[in-house]
């Protein structure tokens, strides 16, 4: 054929093509390693169990997974996450055990594959894993085959929080909803403000927030927050200009500015403050009604002023507790899941 | 040496434009008769001590796929492959000869390597084609000594897994290859913005958490490229001895490159390229969640990019079809994606890939597939008697049935390693026998 002939471009439509490989498997009963492998129904069966779990008597709630064992591999520093699901796994009675960046096997430069096995020789049944690689609750569960729980991998996701988050809307904007719908959200728009690059709790809501017919504003400068960010997901779209967000928003969530990420990136944090902030005066003239979220640590007089911390409209703290409800539904479905499949054998 | 003789197959062999029953006689290594059935001077010999009959009954006979683009890991890191266990994946994969890339450990810079990679004692099934280190250790700064490098066997160079950026060496790089005969082969990688990325620039890296290397990163030295190859080319009259220089893009992966290798072909340059079998079935959701058997460098790219792949191969730009075959051990890809290597196997699965696809759905004349896994790789690197079958060339031949479907298992593979994404895939076309140089190299099991 001669070069000329191929101006006309035909149109090439690639046949099926076999799918060996699926974009959120869960392939163990019992994983959150993503918010895409929870579908509505899950949803509603941890935000029931929360309810349940947070109600109960706290002496019959330790006989729950009484002498079970639970590790929590945190190859990052997270005060917050890591003494919530602590606490959500003691809560229930289980046995926990802490594996941290400054263990010796860690530091050693054990792989990820073989710390898994290895707590799993020691009897662990579940393991909840805080890691600096995108997709590293993947290569945990494929090689132990035991229940994840993703505490956040690198600027991945964080579904955990996301589910704390829904819960805390819900409680606003639709109380004494568990059992959720494709419309439980219908009509709410959430604004994600900050640093979206490299946020997975951005990731995390984005997913499962729209599940519910919620519409999120992503909103944020180019070199937090690209082009291609919209084209992720249904339900999701950018608005640049943060008042023209705050307008249109029930709920706000400021995400903290992730310093040590930066590097390479041309952000003057003066000119951010300017564009992004959240201040007293802002909420007051463009979203004078709307929910604040943060899911901390925060940085006051970055992202958000003291002042909107410590507001009326502020649910940071009240986040914080749905975490342990949230969590103890997440730690009891992971082994519980573990005992069905095991029974079922 | 023996003779064998096969007869009762159909040949296809697009150099030499035969598409026919025939049978062939190789002697010594060579080919040395092509006949219409039962025509050759042998007639209807019986087989016997020196005279081996392959029975090619229903079969088609080609010549030997060329693949010049793979990595052998010897010397250094015969854990992952040897310069042994990759050439029988290769004649399993209907090859008969591979060119091996440089990077090495240590690199392939110098002439004693070269023979090294070369030596009886390596135990190659198939002819090994060194490819040349373009620079010391990869490194893009003191070019190497290329004639020296071509005395002692190498057909091109490269600095394959590192771009050549610096343009004042990308320069001096193409003028030496040019003085001394060879192609240059460019990794086209502009690495200043691809610095911790693990995949495609796309929703999908977004989505996955990834940084993502932008196509720019590899078009936008291509392009680089192209201008350096138009000066030196001085309008196509090439240097005082009318040499032009040779450029080849290896693993094209990117619309914008397909494209700029095409305009630099109009305006008459010397400028050729190869596209992996992953680059034109696959994209970017490929991978999945986390496989680090999706990825390579360049790596999958958009919808978009793997049709304008598909396009380029099917009118004609794109030259060759190379597998970039880079081995890794399995523990080496069981970890973090981010930390994982680039690189998936390639030599069993590019013929049943492509006939499957290109041949069966996008009904590319089988001879034209071949062509592309033999012929023209074979002429790009200057393979005298190579990629044909015609009297008195190298007696390279796959005798296979370009009908039959079978499934490709990863575990079976003749590869030290075993990282590849098509693991279950439906294949088209199983290949029979695989003869290097008269000697039968790969029959297959259960015939
Ligand atoms: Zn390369």
């Amino acid at each position: 054929m001669s070069l000329k002939a191929v101006s006309a471009r035909p149109i090439i439509v690639p046949p099926e093509l076999p799918a060996n490989i699926s974009a959120s498997s869960a392939g163990v009963t019992g994983s959150v390693l993503s918010a895409s492998d929870l579908t509505l129904e899950a949803v509603s069966e941890i935000l029931a169990q929360a309810t349940l779990l947070e109600r109960e008597d706290p002496i019959q709630r330790a006989q729950r997974l009484a002498k079970r064992r639970i590790a929590l591999l945190f190859y990052e520093s997270s005060t917050r996450t890591r003494t919530s699901f602590e606490l959500a796994a003691k809560g229930l009675g289980a046995d926990t055990t802490l594996v941290s960046s400054l263990s010796s096997s860690i530091e050693k430069g054990e792989t990820l594959k073989d710390t898994g096995l290895t707590l799993r020789a020691l009897g662990a049944e579940a393991i909840i894993l805080r890691h600096p690689s995108s997709g590293s609750p993947w290569l945990l569960e494929r090689e132990t085959q035991l229940p994840v729980l993703n505490a956040g991998d690198g600027m991945h996701e964080h579904p955990s929080q996301a589910l704390l988050d829904l819960r805390t809307i819900l409680a606003h904007l639709r109380p004494g909803i568990e059992a959720v719908t494709a419309e439980t959200l219908a009509g709410v728009t959430v604004a994600i403000t900050g640093d979206i690059l490299h946020s997975r709790v951005a990731r995390s809501n984005m997913t499962l927030l729209p599940k519910l017919g919620a519409r999120v504003i992503l909103c944020g400068p180019r070199e937090l927050l690209p082009e291609i960010a919209a084209q992720t997901g249904p339900g999701v779209e950018i608005e640049r200009d943060f008042t023209r967000a705050l307008q249109q928003s029930q709920v706000v969530m400021m995400l903290r500015i992730q310093a040590e990420r930066l590097a390479g990136l041309q952000l003057d944090l003066e000119e951010y403050k300017a564009g992004y902030q959240l201040t007293e005066e802002r909420l007051a003239k463009h979203a004078p009604k709307a929910l604040v979220m943060h899911p901390g640590p925060i940085i006051r007089g970055l992202e958000l002023t003291g002042e909107v911390a410590d507001g009326p409209q502020s649910l940071i703290l009240e986040q914080v507790r749905h975490g342990v409800a949230i969590r103890m539904a997440l730690v009891q479905r992971a082994l519980t899941a573990q005992v069905r499949k095991g029974a079922g054998a | 040496m023996s003779t064998v003789l096969i007869r009762g197959g159909h040949l296809i062999d697009p150099a030499a434009g035969v598409d026919a029953p025939r049978d062939i006689v190789l002697k010594d290594g060579r080919v040395a008769e092509v006949a219409e059935p039962g025509k050759t001077s042998l007639g209807k010999a019986k087989a016997s001590s020196d005279l081996q009959i392959i029975d090619a009954k229903g079969l088609t006979i080609a010549p030997g796929l060329v693949d010049i683009h793979v990595h052998l890991r010897e010397p250094g890191q015969g854990h992952k492959e040897t310069i042994a266990t990759g050439t029988t994946a290769a004649a399993a994969g209907g090859f008969t000869s591979v060119a091996a890339m440089p990077n090495t450990v240590p690199t392939n810079d110098s002439p004693e390597i070269t023979r090294w990679m070369q030596a009886p004692e390596r135990g190659a099934s198939v002819r090994v084609f060194p490819i040349g280190a373009a620079t010391r250790a990869l490194k893009g700064e003191v070019l190497n000594d290329y004639a020296a490098l071509k005395a002692a066997g190498v057909v091109a160079v490269t600095d394959d897994g590192h771009p050549i950026l610096k343009d004042s060496i990308m320069r001096e790089v193409l003028i030496n290859a040019t003085r001394s005969g060879l192609s240059v082969i460019q990794h086209a990688e502009d690495t200043r913005l691809t610095g911790g990325c693990s995949m495609n620039a796309g929703p999908m890296a977004f989505r996955l958490g990834l940084r993502g290397m932008p196509p720019e990163a590899e078009y936008g030295l291509v392009e680089r490229d192209i201008r350096l190859v138009t000066e030196l080319s001085m309008n196509g009259k090439g240097d005082k001895n009318g040499h032009r220089p040779h450029l080849h893009v290896a693993h094209t992966s990117t619309a914008q490159a397909v494209a700029a290798v095409r305009q630099a072909r109009r305006n008459g340059l010397r400028v050729t390229c190869e596209v992996a079998p992953h680059h034109f079935l696959l994209t970017e959701e490929h991978v999945g969640a986390y496989d680090t058997n999706a990825k390579m460098n360049p790596p999958l790219r958009s919808a978009a990019d793997r049709d304008a792949m598909i396009q380029g191969i099917l009118d004609g730009v794109v030259d060759a079809i190379a597998t970039d075959h880079a081995p890794h051990a399995a523990h080496e890809k069981e970890v973090e994606f981010e930390r994982a290597p680039n690189g998936i196997t390639g030599l069993e699965s590019a013929l049943g890939l492509s006939l499957r696809w290109l041949h069966h759905e996008w009904k590319l004349p089988i001879g034209r597939v071949l062509s592309l896994l033999s012929a023209q790789p074979a002429a790009l690197l200057g393979l005298k008697g190579r990629g044909t079958l015609t009297v008195g060339s190298f007696a390279d031949v796959m005798v296979f049935d370009p009908k039959q479907e079978w499934t490709f298992h990863a575990k079976d593979s003749r590869s030290k390693s075993k990282n590849t994404p098509f693991d279950g895939w439906t294949m088209q076309g199983r290949v029979h026998w695989t003869i290097s140089e008269g000697r039968v190299v790969y029959k297959a099991e259960a015939l």
